[in-house]
């Protein structure tokens, strides 16, 4: 029956004697219809559940709203954008956003560069090691971030981790009791050793798949052309691979951006004197353990608007590139 | 197209100026029942049991005065209190009438519109009388009282009689002989932190700065004004930071202790001192320095002081939302009376909130004299403004001790600490 209805308007299309230019227009708008009368179901859900909790963050953020307005305390009080000069005018939060943009960015590009290297690495090996290289990446994907963030802190505990007494074990002596998340710099690097080793899976199954879908003859095309290994990667492989790469681009920019039980585990809130913190977790702590709801929905929408921007950014970059190549 | 999209900006704009976010009616229904169930909320704990018998001979004894009264009794996770709160601020049916919380918790709960007033109620109760008023103090905001002592709890240092015979030193006399006294534990015995405290134990360094003279904050009502930038609690932070370096606890290690983890490590014999409070007696004694400790008043800056001490404890008070609100009074007479404050010293440890029965344990117990005398010499309170949960959330005191524990200065972290401070008291 749906398959029916997309034929239609074409059929209604075909006969019509004059001229070119209502045909088309016609077919485009019956189409548009049908389109729109899928993608309704779907419409519906996002409506229900993205549109409404939006409109509440919004509003919520133009208020001043804490624990005492919302159970009736206290009067509502319309600031406008009083809770966004606030945030704006606050130097930790500027700093928070600098930690965020680079924290996450080391985290995009190390785990796609270990996930790609790794699915490279899945379609050359024979099956055994193959199939023990997933098991393990399947294992990181599948631990509870929380369960993950514990464990790796066992690991690096400066007095009984195994990781300080293997390395002092090897002649590091001076790793004896040299605590992983006291320096800034030291706690940043293994929060993130922490995030890529749990989003990298996810990189790597989905190139994985991206290169075994790329037909044989393809390659074999190329070399027969006399491409070399480093030619074939950029001129035929990659591009092939673009539209997975840039899914799972945008997934871990979004993943990344939005850390926050590994760096409220591991660096237990924000790390010594909030050094460590990222805009999840200062949003939490400055608004939601504070009941300070209407802050920390401006900082919601702040982090949104972001995200927007940078996968748009992303997007037309892309864009770009790819009609060029 | 452009008219749909001026009329979705319209009529999202008219949605965000006009209609406001939810609100709840939070008045009573005017309703005093004197028969139902009423419902209580009490704090789980590590170990319930106790506290769970002393609750139950006291229902059982309300329910045999009052006919048609059941009391359901619901534990609920010290951890996740605040949310627990809040949805019942936000939906009065499924509210309790009495609760028990954490005396901090007070002046926001009050901003939050959710609790009862209980000054007449405590007019009209005898025993009252006996309430010791440091202790009353702490259940009261803008003048007004809206919970009823439970139990109440203080810190002291906590010293291992060990360590110190061995290597002859006397427990400190004064603040700044902690100091000192631990410098020389960790000289001799590299392994130990010479006192366990840590940057996120807050309640630690707060007698430090009462005791050299400094506030956290003056004011009164809507009117407060942090006062860690002084030179009077500049002085305190500074005695207290001072515990915080190589020679006495790392800061490597203990930057980022909170007060359960360094009582902990007091416990398990990685500290030859630490601040404790009588609650924690359970745990040390159960750790590897149980048999070898003991504990004095944490004392001032001159010798026979002892610092003010935080005056910590939980509350038993009223929703407003509650329709069985004189129930809900007589049954907290009875939990919170003398007779179950006893039972409940003994089941559970928890010092009593009435002088006249704080100095019968003591005169029957001594390992609490230590924590009764601090009682007694006066306990001081945070400021009783619901900002200070704001701030105590944002972690503004850790973040401006571990700040001079890091950086080694202690002037630019005192006052970003009160611009925060400051800077919440006047939202």
């Amino acid at each position: 029956m749906t398959a029916q209805s997309t034929l239609t308007p074409q059929r209604d299309g075909a006969p019509e004697p004059s001229g070119g230019s209502v045909r088309p227009r016609r077919a485009h708008r019956g189409q548009a219809r049908t389109a729109a009368l899928y993608l309704t179901p779907a419409g519906i859900v996002l409506v229900s559940v993205m549109a409404y909790p939006l409109y509440q963050l919004v509003q919520l953020s133009l208020y001043e709203y804490g624990q005492a307005q919302a159970s009736g305390g206290a009067p509502l009080e319309f600031l406008g954008l009083g809770n966004y000069t606030q945030l704006l005018g606050d130097p930790r939060f500027w700093m928070v956003l600098l930690n965020t943009c680079g924290f996450a960015a080391v985290c995009v590009a190390g785990s796609l560069a270990v996930g790609i290297t790794l699915a490279v690495l899945a379609s050359r090996v024979r099956q055994l090691p193959r199939a023990l290289l997933f098991l393990a990446a399947l294992g990181a994907w599948a631990t509870p971030a929380v369960a993950g963030s514990t464990v790796w802190l066992f690991l690096f505990d400066q007095d009984f981790g195994l990781v300080n007494e293997v390395l002092t074990g090897i002649g590091l002596t001076g790793m004896e009791g040299f605590s992983w998340t006291y320096d800034r710099f030291v706690a940043f690097a293994l929060v993130a050793g922490e995030v890529i080793w749990c989003s990298f899976p996810f990189v790597m199954v989905t190139m994985y798949a991206g290169i075994k879908a790329i037909p044989e003859e393809m390659v074999e095309a190329a070399s027969l052309d006399g491409a070399s290994t480093w030619r074939t990667a950029r001129s035929v492989l990659l591009p092939m691979l673009r539209p997975l790469l840039v899914i799972a681009t945008i997934q871990s920019i979004i993943w990344d951006f939005k850390i926050f039980t590994q760096i409220y585990v591991m660096t237990d809130g924000g790390g010594v004197a909030g050094q460590n913190l990222v805009l999840n977790v200062y949003a939490y702590q400055e608004a939601f353990a504070g009941s300070n709801y209407g802050l920390g929905s401006a900082i919601g929408v702040v982090m949104t608007a972001l995200l927007l921007l940078i996968t748009v950014i992303y997007l037309r970059v892309q864009r770009g590139t790819g009609e060029n190549a | 197209m452009r008219f749909w999209k001026t009329a979705a900006v319209v009529v999202a704009g008219a949605l965000l100026a006009g209609c406001g976010p939810p609100q709840v009616d939070q008045g009573a229904s005017g309703e005093d029942k004197s028969t139902g169930t009423l419902r209580v909320w009490l704090f789980d704990e590590a170990n319930r049991d106790p506290k769970e018998e002393v609750v139950n001979a006291a229902v059982r004894e309300f329910e045999g005065e009052h006919e048609d009264v059941t009391v359901d009794v619901r534990y609920i996770a010290v951890d996740t209190r605040s949310e627990r709160f809040t949805g019942a601020f936000n939906d009065p049916s499924s509210a309790p009438d009495v609760a028990e919380f954490g005396n901090t918790d007070l002046a926001s709960y009050v901003a939050a519109g959710g609790l009862a007033e209980l000054d007449t109620m405590l007019g009209n109760w005898p025993a009252a009388q006996d309430l010791s008023e440091s202790v009353l103090e702490t259940a009261r905001t803008d003048g007004k009282t809206y919970g009823v002592p439970w139990f109440t709890g203080v810190r002291a240092l906590y010293y291992r009689t060990d360590v110190f015979e061995e290597l002859d030193l006397d427990p400190p006399r004064t603040l700044g002989e902690i100091a000192e006294k631990a410098r020389r534990v960790r000289a001799a015995r590299p392994d130990m932190y010479g006192i366990a405290t840590g940057g996120k134990y807050t309640y630690a360094m707060m007698p430090f700065i009462w005791a050299h003279g400094g506030e956290l904050a003056r004011g009164e009502g809507a009117t407060w004004e942090s006062a860690v930038d002084e030179p009077a609690a500049r002085a305190g932070i500074e005695a207290y930071t001072e515990l915080l370096e190589p020679d006495v606890c790392p800061p490597e290690q203990c930057a980022q202790l909170t007060g359960t983890e360094s009582v902990q490590a007091f416990a398990g014999g990685k500290a030859a001192m630490t601040i404790g409070g009588d609650f924690n007696r359970a745990a040390v004694d159960a750790g590897a320095a149980g048999d070898h400790y003991d504990v004095v008043p944490l004392p001032g800056t001159e010798p026979g002081e002892i610092a003010p001490a935080f005056a910590g404890g939980n509350l038993l008070g009223v929703l407003r939302s509650s329709d069985r609100s004189s129930l809900a009074k007589e049954f907290i007479r009875v939990l919170a009376g003398k007779k179950y404050q006893r039972d409940m010293y003994e089941a559970m440890g928890y010092l009593p909130t009435f002088e006249d029965v704080q100095n019968q344990v003591s005169s029957e117990d001594p390992t609490v004299r230590p924590f009764v005398e601090t009682l007694q010499a006066g306990t001081r309170f945070v400021p009783a403004t619901p900002a200070w949960s704001e701030i105590d959330a944002q972690e503004i005191l850790p973040t401006m001790v571990q700040r001079i524990v890091t950086e080694g200065e202690l002037g630019p972290a005192t006052a970003e600490a009160a611009r925060r401070m400051n800077d919440t008291f006047r939202e």
